[in-house]
């Protein structure tokens, strides 16, 4: 699970490099742009994901300890706050959609570098896009998770696959930890 | 398999540094300080990257043979950055050599 996890540090480290040399290049445009999204949102959503991550936690504790109705109900709980995430999520990228700030032929930013806070939200989109889409997996590994659970494939012998489906969920809570300050909180000052 | 459990109190304080933390980095990056805000938001991300690897994901219990596949993946991350960089940044530090005469 690690080595895979590892993969993953490698496939978003990807992206973090080219936010970061575009970032050294386009400072002021990537100031500016990122004063337009909104800190309160991504900060709930911080939290929404932090809470995931706690329940996770607390699922598998359960399952080390073998009780199985309170491991369903804390992965329950990581579900419901996941799917909190990705609606306001979704939400912000309405409003991005309505304020034209989508790259592409519609883009429109009034300061003075466009261009450059075109590639600002490229790497948002593309950035929060993948770790999006790694959450949708995550919610279907832990709906796979739960139907396992229900047929009692696990005990507190064997709980591997429920503390690999927590080692995913927190790696993706780490990327999202990354992701907000750079991308959120580039110049609030 | 012979698992440490962690105490849930562990994590519950683990937790509560976490939003601790969130609250920190908000607050902070409307503090002007310049060059300062950056280091201190990176600084605040990987405390917490930190924190969630070692109690939530166990590794501080774990043997360690997997601290090595941990740090092979933030290790290689590294070089990824290091070499990178050492590109992107010193270019122009040097004029560029002009074709021979």
């Amino acid at each position: 699970m690690w080595i895979f996890l590892s993969t993953e540090v490698m496939f978003f480290g990807g992206m973090f490099l080219g936010y970061a040399v575009y970032r050294s290049m386009y400072h002021t445009a990537y100031a500016d742009a990122s004063r337009h999204l909104d800190v309160l949102l991504g900060g709930i959503n911080t939290g929404v994901l932090l809470c995931s991550s706690l329940t996770m936690a607390l699922a598998v504790h359960a399952a080390q300890l073998g009780g199985r109705r309170t491991v369903v109900i804390f992965i329950l709980a990581t579900i419901v706050l996941a799917s909190v995430f990705l609606g306001i999520k979704t939400s912000e990228y309405y409003h991005k959609y309505e304020e034209h700030l989508i790259p592409g032929r519609h883009f429109e930013f009034s300061g003075s570098n466009a261009n450059h806070a075109q590639v600002f939200f490229s790497f948002y989109f593309v950035m929060t896009g993948m770790h999006a889409l790694h959450m949708v997996v995550g919610i279907g590994i832990m709906l796979v998770m739960i139907m396992l659970i229900l047929r009692g494939r696990f005990s507190s012998e064997y709980y591997s696959p429920i503390e690999m489906t927590g080692l995913y969920w927190h790696f993706v809570d780490i990327v999202w930890v990354f992701l907000f300050p750079l991308l959120y909180l580039v110049d609030r000052s | 398999m012979t698992e440490h459990i962690v105490d849930k109190k562990k994590y519950y304080v683990v937790f509560a540094s976490l939003m601790l933390l969130l609250a920190a980095t908000i607050g902070i990056a409307y503090i002007h300080l310049g060059e300062i805000n950056f280091i201190v938001a990176l600084t605040i991300a990987f405390t917490k990257a930190i924190l969630i690897v070692m109690y939530f994901m166990h590794v501080r219990y774990s043997p360690r043979l997997l601290w090595i596949f941990v740090g092979a993946g933030v290790f290689w991350l590294g070089i990824l950055f290091a070499l990178s960089f050492a590109d992107y940044l010193t270019r122009g530090w040097f004029p560029m050599p002009t074709a021979w005469e």
